[in-house]
Order: C-alpha cells, then sequence, then structure tokens
C-alpha cells in the first residue's frame, strides 16, 4: 500500500469543478451531434463556474485561518478564495458575452475557457513558485489558443503569435528569476522563502527583479505590455473580455501575495520597485490611449493605466492597499466585460473592427448599451457613482497613509489625462449621429441577443452597485486581506 | 428625512422620465412636474426648519464606509437651505422653459436636468466631505451631455474645455479629500477639526475658484455660457456656480483658518479684479450672452470679496448676493433666449427698439436689468451694500473697487437693455416678432416676483443664513 497524502478537497474544489466541465465540454465537442454542442457545452461551463463561485465562496466562508496544502504548495485562505470568487464570475458573465459570436468550434472554444478559468483559479492559491509558474502556463496556454481561435481573421492569428512569443518570454524571465530565488534560498514555498532570511543577497534580489518582471508580463504593466494593444485588438473580443478582466486579477493577487509573503524583507526595495512600475503604466497607458482610434486599443491601453493604479495599491505594502487592490478589482472586472461585451455588440452589428466612428449614434440608437458603456467610461475615469471613484479613493487613501503622497499625485495626474479618452468615447456615442456616417452593416441589424444584454446588464449593476454597496465588499475585501502576513 | 427626499425626488424622477415611453409633451410636462413637487418639497423643508437653531437640521446621517470614516450625511444650514431653495425654483424654471421651447430628446434631456438638480441640492446638503465631492462630480455628468448634445455650433469646444478646466481642479481637490480625510481619521465636516496644511488648502481653493468661477480660472465660461442651451447656461451660472460658495463656506473657510489668513489678501485681490475685469468685459461684450456671462464672473467675484471679508456684514451679503443673483442671472438669460428665439441673433448690432409694441418684454427686461443692475432698494444693492460695507473692514480700497463694480454694473446692463429695447430696430428685428407670450411670462414673473419681495425684504434671506445671525463666529467656530 502507498501512503496517499491527505488532500483537502474542498480548497481545490473551485479548480476542479471547472476542470470538469472543461472535460465535458470537450467530450461533448466529439460526441455529440453538431446542433446541439454549443448549448451543451455553454451551459455546462456556465455551470462550472457557477459551481466554482459556490465553491469558493464555501471556502472563503470556512476558512478563518490560512493553511498550507499539498506539501506545502498551496493554501488555502479567503485571500484565494476572494480572487476565485472574482474570476468565477467573470467566467460565468464572459460564457453570456460569448454566446452570439459565430464560430465553428464552440465545444472548444468553451472547454478551453473553463481550463483557462480553472488555471487562473489554480494560480491564486499558489504557495510556491513551482505551483505559481505551473498555474502561470496553464491558463497562459489556454489564453494562447483562444485569442487565435478566429482562424479566418489574420489578426486573431497574428495576436496568438505575439502573446505566445512575448507571454513565452514573460515566462522564461519568471522562470529564471525562480531559479536564482532557489538558488539564493534553498527554498520553493512562499514563507520558506522569506524565513530563510537571505537578506540583499544579490541573487535573490536580481531573482525578484525578474519574477516582478514575469509578472507584470500578465499584469500588463508598463514596461512589459508590449503585447497588450495588439493581442487585445485582435483576439476574439469575448476573449478580450475575459482576458482583460480575469488575467489581471488573478496576476494582481498573486504579485501582491507572492510580494507580501516571500519577500517581506525586501520590502523597501520592492515598494519603491513597483512604484515606479506603476507610475510607468500610468504614463505610458495613458499617454498612448489618447493617440489611438481603435476602441479595442483604447481599451487595452486604458486596462494598462488600471494595472498601474491597481500597482499604487501593491506600493503601499499595507493592509489597507491590500484591500484597496481587492475593492479595485470588483469594479475594474465588471467594466472592463461590460466595455468589450458593448464592444461586442457594435463589431456584430456593423462587421467591421470598431473605430470611433462606428461608435457614432450608438447611443441614441441602442439606448441600453449607450448607457452602459457611458456608465464603464465614467467609472474606469473614476467618477462617483461607479465603483469605480471608490476604487480609486481607496488606493489614494491607502498611498497617503504610508505617505506616498507623489503616488497620489501621479494618480490623480493620470485620472485627467484619462478623461481626455473617456469621454471622446462619450462623445462619439451621443454627440455625433450614425447617420453622418457611411457604416456598411453587415447584414442588417443582428438578431437580438439577449444573453448579451444580461451580461451588460449585471455589469452595470456590479459597477453601480459597488459604489452604494461599498461597505459589503470592503469587508470581504479586508477579511481576504488578512490572511497577508502584514 | 425630508433633505434625503430633497435630494432623491429628482433623481427617482429623472429616472421615471428616461423610463417611461410618453410623447414628447407629456415627458417634458411630467420632468415640469416633478420640478414643480420639489419646490413644493422644498417650501414644506423650510416651514419646518428653525432658523434660529444652529447645526445641519432636517439631516440624516448613515455610515457608509466605516474604515475610513465616510458617512452619508445630509442637512441644511439657514444658508443652505437658501441656495437649495433657489436652486429648485431656477431649475423649475429652466425645465419650464425647456418644455415651452420643445428640446430635441426630451427623455434625455429632461432626464438629464433633473439628475443635475438632484446633485446639485446634494452637494448643498452634503454634510461629509466625500459626500460633496461626489455630488460636486456628479453635477458634471449630465452638464457635459446637456452642453455637448444640446449646445450650439461650438459646442464641442465649450464642453472640451468646460470639462478640462472643471476636471482639473476636481482632481485637485480629490487629492486634497483624499489627504484631508486620512489625516482627520473621518470625512464628517461635523466631526473634523482643523488643518494648516496649504497644500491641501489650495488644492479645494482653486476647484472652487474654477467651479464658481473666479479671476484667472474663468476660461471656459464665455464658450460654455455662449454655447450651452440658454435654459442650462442659466442654471450653469445660477447655481452650479453657487455650490462654490458652498464650498468656500464649509470647507475653506470653516477647516483651513491659518492658510485663509495667509491668503485672504491674495484672494481678495484676485476676486476685486475679477469684479472689474468681468464688468469691463461685460461692456465690450457685442452679444447678450456675452454681457450675461461677464457679469456672472464680476457677480462671482463680488460673492467671493464678500466671503473673504469674513466679517457678519461680508458673509451675510455674500450669502444674500448669491440668491440674488441666482434668480436675476436666470432671469437674464432666459429674457435673452427669448429674445434670440424672436430674431435668430444675439448680437447687439442687429438688435433694438423692440420695446415698440411689445410691453411686456419691455417691462420685464427693464425690472430685471434694474435690479441686476443694483438699483437702491432692489436686493442686489442690499446684497452688494453690505458687500461693501464688509470689505470696508479689509480695507478701505476693496470697497472702492466694489464700488467701481457697482458703477460698471450700472454701465452694463443700461447698454444691454437699450441695445435690445431702445435705438433703431435692428436687421434682425422684424415687425412680426411677438411680444412674451403668457407661457413666458408666466415662467418669468415668479423669478421677478421673488426678487421684488426679497427686495422689500432682504432680511428675510440676510437674517436667518447663519444662527444668531452671527457668521463669523458660525464659522470661524466651524459650524458647531
Amino acid at each position: 500500500m502507498i501512503e496517499t497524502p491527505s488532500v483537502d478537497w474542498l480548497a481545490l474544489s473551485p479548480a476542479l469543478a471547472l476542470l470538469g466541465a472543461s472535460g465535458i465540454a470537450l467530450l461533448g465537442a466529439v460526441l455529440m451531434p453538431s446542433w446541439m454542442r454549443k448549448t451543451v457545452a455553454a451551459v455546462v461551463v456556465f455551470a462550472g463556474f457557477v459551481v466554482a463561485a459556490v465553491f469558493a465562496g464555501i471556502v472563503f466562508d470556512e476558512t478563518p485561518q490560512p493553511d498550507v496544502l499539498l506539501a506545502e504548495s498551496m493554501v488555502r485562505d479567503q485571500l484565494g478564495a476572494f480572487a476565485q470568487l472574482v474570476l468565477a464570475i467573470t467566467g460565468a458573465v464572459v460564457v453570456f458575452v460569448s454566446w452570439a459570436e459565430k464560430r465553428r468550434d464552440n465545444g472548444e472554444y468553451y472547454a478551453l475557457l473553463a481550463a483557462g478559468g480553472a488555471g487562473m483559479l489554480f494560480f491564486v492559491q499558489a504557495e510556491s513558485l513551482m505551483t505559481l509558474f505551473l498555474g502561470l502556463e496553464w491558463f497562459s496556454l489556454c489564453l494562447y489558443v483562444l485569442v487565435a481561435f478566429d482562424t479566418d481573421r489574420a489578426t486573431s492569428l497574428e495576436a496568438g503569435l505575439k502573446y505566445v512569443i512575448v507571454g513565452g518570454f514573460g515566462s522564461a524571465v519568471l522562470l529564471f528569476g525562480s531559479a536564482l530565488v532557489f538558488g539564493s534560498t534553498g527554498e520553493l514555498g512562499f514563507e520558506q522563502i522569506a524565513a530563510a532570511g537571505a537578506g540583499d543577497d544579490a541573487f535573490l534580489v536580481a531573482g525578484l527583479a525578474m519574477i516582478l518582471a514575469g509578472l507584470g508580463f500578465k499584469v500588463s504593466a508598463a514596461p512589459f505590455h508590449m503585447w497588450t494593444p495588439d493581442v487585445y485588438q485582435g483576439a476574439p473580443t469575448s476573449v478580450t473580455a475575459f482576458m482583460s478582466a480575469a488575467t489581471k486579477t488573478a496576476a494582481l493577487v498573486v504579485t501582491l501575495r507572492l510580494l507580501v509573503t516571500a519577500f517581506p524583507d525586501e520590502s523597501e526595495i520592492w515598494t519603491i520597485a513597483v512604484a515606479v512600475i506603476a507610475c510607468i503604466s500610468l504614463a505610458w497607458g495613458n499617454l498612448a490611449a489618447l493617440a489611438q482610434r481603435d476602441v479595442k486599443r483604447i481599451l487595452a491601453f486604458s486596462s494598462i493605466s488600471h494595472a498601474g493604479f491597481m500597482l499604487i495599491a501593491i506600493a503601499a505594502g499595507s493592509e489597507r492597499g491590500a484591500e484597496a487592490l481587492l475593492f479595485y478589482l470588483v469594479p475594474y472586472s465588471a467594466m472592463a466585460i461590460g466595455a468589450f461585451a458593448v464592444v461586442a455588440v457594435r463589431e456584430r452589428e456593423i462587421g467591421l473592427p470598431l473605430s470611433l466612428d462606428g461608435l457614432a449614434g450608438l447611443g441614441w440608437e441602442r439606448p441600453f448599451y449607450g448607457v452602459a458603456l457611458w456608465i464603464f467610461m465614467l467609472g474606469m475615469a473614476g467618477f462617483p457613482l461607479t465603483g469605480g471613484f471608490f476604487g480609486k479613493l481607496f488606493v489614494f487613501s491607502a498611498a497617503y497613509e504610508v505617505g506616498d503622497w507623489w503616488l497620489v499625485l501621479a494618480g490623480v495626474a493620470a485620472t485627467a489625462l484619462s478623461l481626455a479618452y473617456y469621454l471622446n468615447v462619450v462623445r462619439w456615442l451621443y454627440m455625433r449621429s450614425g447617420t453622418e456616417l457611411r457604416l456598411a452593416p453587415a447584414g442588417g441589424s443582428p438578431p437580438r441577443d439577449i444573453a448579451l444584454g444580461i451580461a451588460v446588464a449585471a455589469a452595470v449593476f456590479v459597477t453601480v452597485g459597488s459604489f452604494f454597496a461599498a461597505q459589503p465588499i470592503l469587508d470581504l475585501a479586508s477579511d481576504a486581506a488578512t490572511a497577508l502576513p502584514f | 428625512m425630508l433633505t434625503t427626499a430633497l435630494i432623491l425626488l429628482p433623481i427617482a424622477g429623472a429616472l421615471v422620465v428616461a423610463m417611461l415611453p410618453l410623447s414628447r409633451e407629456l415627458t417634458a410636462g411630467l420632468a415640469f412636474l416633478v420640478a414643480l413637487m420639489e419646490v413644493g418639497l422644498w417650501i414644506a423643508a423650510a416651514t419646518r426648519f428653525d432658523f434660529d437653531g444652529g447645526g445641519p437640521q432636517l439631516g440624516t446621517t448613515e455610515e457608509w464606509i466605516e474604515s475610513l470614516g465616510i458617512s452619508y450625511s445630509v442637512g441644511f444650514y439657514g444658508f443652505s437651505l437658501w441656495l437649495a431653495g433657489v436652486t429648485v425654483v431656477v431649475s423649475a424654471v429652466a425645465i419650464g422653459y425647456a418644455l415651452w421651447v420643445g428640446r430635441d430628446r426630451p427623455r434625455a434631456y429632461h432626464a438629464l436636468m433633473l439628475l443635475l438638480t438632484g446633485a446639485v441640492v446634494a452637494t448643498f446638503a452634503s454634510q461629509d466631505l466625500l459626500l460633496f465631492y461626489v455630488s460636486f462630480e456628479a453635477m458634471l455628468i449630465p452638464l457635459y451631455v446637456l452642453v455637448g448634445v444640446w449646445g450650439g455650433a461650438r459646442r464641442m469646444a465649450a464642453t472640451l474645455t468646460f470639462v478640462v478646466y472643471t476636471m482639473a481642479g476636481s482632481l485637485l481637490m480629490l487629492a486634497s479629500v483624499v489627504a484631508f480625510g486620512v489625516t482627520q481619521g473621518t470625512f464628517s465636516l461635523l466631526d473634523s477639526g482643523t488643518s494648516d496644511n496649504t497644500w491641501i488648502f489650495l488644492g479645494f481653493a482653486v476647484a472652487f475658484a474654477v467651479k464658481a468661477p473666479l479671476f484667472p480660472f474663468h476660461g471656459w465660461l464665455p464658450l460654455a455660457y455662449r454655447e450651452a442651451p440658454v435654459e442650462v447656461a442659466a442654471v450653469l451660472s445660477a447655481i452650479v456656480s453657487k455650490t462654490a460658495v458652498y464650498g468656500f463656506l464649509v470647507i475653506v473657510l470653516a477647516k483651513f483658518p491659518e492658510p485663509v489668513d495667509d491668503f485672504t489678501g491674495l484672494i481678495l485681490v484676485l476676486s476685486g479684479a475679477g469684479l472689474v475685469y468681468g464688468s469691463l468685459l461685460a461692456f465690450r461684450a457685442p452679444d447678450l450672452r456675452g454681457i450675461v456671462a461677464y457679469s456672472s464672473l464680476a457677480q462671482m467675484g463680488l460673492v467671493t470679496l464678500g466671503l473673504f471679508a469674513l466679517n457678519d456684514l461680508g458673509l451675510d451679503g455674500a450669502v444674500l448676493q448669491s440668491v440674488a443673483h441666482a434668480l436675476v442671472s436666470t432671469a437674464m438669460f432666459l429674457l435673452v433666449g427669448m429674445v434670440e428665439r424672436r430674431t435668430g441673433s444675439g448680437a447687439l448690432a442687429a438688435l433694438g427698439g423692440m420695446a415698440r409694441g411689445r410691453p411686456a418684454l419691455a417691462t420685464v427686461l427693464l425690472v430685471a436689468g434694474m435690479v441686476a443692475l443694483a438699483v437702491p432698494g432692489s436686493v442686489t444693492f442690499a446684497g452688494e451694500f453690505l458687500i461693501m460695507a464688509g470689505a470696508y473692514e479689509q480695507g478701505w480700497g476693496y470697497a472702492v473697487v466694489v464700488a467701481l463694480g457697482i458703477v460698471l454694473a450700472a454701465m452694463y446692463v443700461l447698454r444691454l437693455i437699450s441695445a435690445v429695447l431702445h435705438v433703431r430696430p435692428g436687421s434682425a428685428v422684424r415687425d412680426e416678432a411677438l411680444d412674451l407670450r403668457p407661457g413666458e411670462l408666466a415662467l418669468l414673473l415668479p423669478l421677478v416676483a421673488c426678487l421684488l419681495a426679497l427686495s422689500v425684504w432682504p432680511a428675510l434671506v440676510s437674517e436667518s443664513s447663519f444662527p444668531g445671525d452671527q457668521p463669523a463666529r458660525v464659522i470661524t467656530e466651524g459650524f458647531r
């Protein structure tokens, strides 16, 4: 008899549920007649995300104290469960966004979505550099394929290739950094690395820097963002929605966990490094967004600047900062998915990549989507009456509390810049009419897409709801933040 | 509870107006009805208000975000109740005018106007710094679209400059809000103490200076007031600018005594400069809107002079003048709109001779103009006199500037009146151009009636703005 280690199945259940859903969808794509593949795959994967969310909620509820599992490679705590909750709900909404997209291989598409989601859920529970790398590669591989999924569109294939190359480079840097840290401390587990107390060993610091860079690629923080605009633009819009919300959530939570758990002694180094990366992201994301005409590229650069805002919270290096980051993720995910969903509406309508001209008159022709996009833009700009406002407020308060007033000023200046392009989108929505432009709608107006409407409505609900009900979400975030050793 | 109702009624009305698929007239009518109900609600609040009692009244406080000390805290002081009062009156008149004119896309238009009303009332009622910021910003969202969609030919440039200026100010204020709130450990304006940090002070002061606007932060004003639909311009100059007065009173003056001491001289000089400069520009403006717009700049300079005189006379005068200016400027903007509708032009060169055969227009314009130029006996005269007396205590030079402003006001208002009503008929004035219609009179007469009533009894506002009529003491003690 071989002794099997005791496994905390509940802690692994969210990822396993999604993995199961992915398997069923994939089998269905092979075994079932083609007319029912799409429905079955979508329903199963949606159910998988919902079940994962429920399990994550249970884990959140039943884990007051962090607990390491599986030979100290994973951790069961409220931080991970919080992130899983956000990720699983994000995934469920993305299923709705994807529903009406025209593609042949629906079974495979939804299977990859669920597998990628499972990888992210695994990733945010990582407690050692090994599992961290495994999780990262797991969801990245799924995303590489998803980005290139529209095989009949050259831009999609190009985006996939770019993502593979740059992502592969990022992973290599991360892996090299992990090796340096292991070489310096002889440990892979986060807590053990901290306990090894290697101090200011040059290898350790170099390793830390390389790991930070590797994660920076996934967060799409400048200067590791080069792939972001091209990939966001080329990928199928539903995939872009998933990436902009979920990848960022997963990568930021892991960055926070890794820095705080494994490198507490080096905090003077990484708070500065993260602050610098944040400022570069804010500056570059916002400035570059000003020059864009393609809406998906605008949103891509805006996501880079949001990475900057969230990194300010990490740079604060305090519990308040962790809370701010976790809170920020909620409205941000909703706004990102929602905005890309509205882009998808218009794209399907005009059958072209969406530039600002293509938005003209949308606000009057489709009042619901117009108002929704308006709300998302205001939310991203940090206007009150959306959760984006409290996200920024909490981030700024956290930074100010630890004396980083210059980060507050950088954030405020970036917000001022960002208004120019967010309000420009609103301007195109309402202040130009579509009749002035000659669009060539491909085959008339699109079929009513109730699934997409529900997704957008849900995103609006969260965006606005996280303003009025900021306290409950902040409570969850602060519970999750206590899992970290500040 | 009444305060919350005053905030929520227009917002709920806005949602209903936006959702219900009614006809054009019904939509606008419904919005007007909501605005009138809001006036009724304000009257109910005013009758329940104890003008001798201190502290914010009719309010509610609910925890919002505990860890940062943010709460939903609303209530009125005497002066903010009066400011809210002119807000509801002005917005009812503005919505009524939009109903009369029949603006395009009425559902969106009226929903945004009601939303704006709710945001302005919320600003005047905020007793929490964060709530104040939220409502202050929320005003910008409807204004942006109202000017950008329904504005004149150069509306895009107007919205752009307007948004750039106000957001630059607001974001500086956001940094200050964060810094002040985090340092104090609470965002409540009632619980927080004072601060001596000059930078935080400047963030607030600049934001309010842009909103008012004060010289030299008025770059957005001429375009926005010229390109906005007249009733939106009226709302902008009449009530949105007064949120800056509220901010100066409850935040800048009450929370930053030391920086205020250091900067009083500078602000007084800038206000005086704005008063004279705005008046001169109004006197030189080639069109009706230019005159009214720049006169607003001048009047806001006057109000700030009164505020930063920091004595009982000046503060009472500033509040009285704010209320009076809100009513006068709405009346003037609407009259400008009515003239423009009849002639298709606001250029003074193309106007003239409209008094002949149009007695109602001539009478109302003359009465409103007389109040605007602060003829002795009018409410504006009372306000300006109080401000002048208050400024005199700071230095006789300021009083001279105020007196100069009063003289210049007479010059530009008389120029406007004579250019519209007298001289020979201009090229744009056709004989068929009608006198004021009953609908238009129904909107203007209540405003004129309010002005005349306040002219008879200005003490109604000036003596009930602050408990015990001791504004300076109330403010230096932080409204406690």
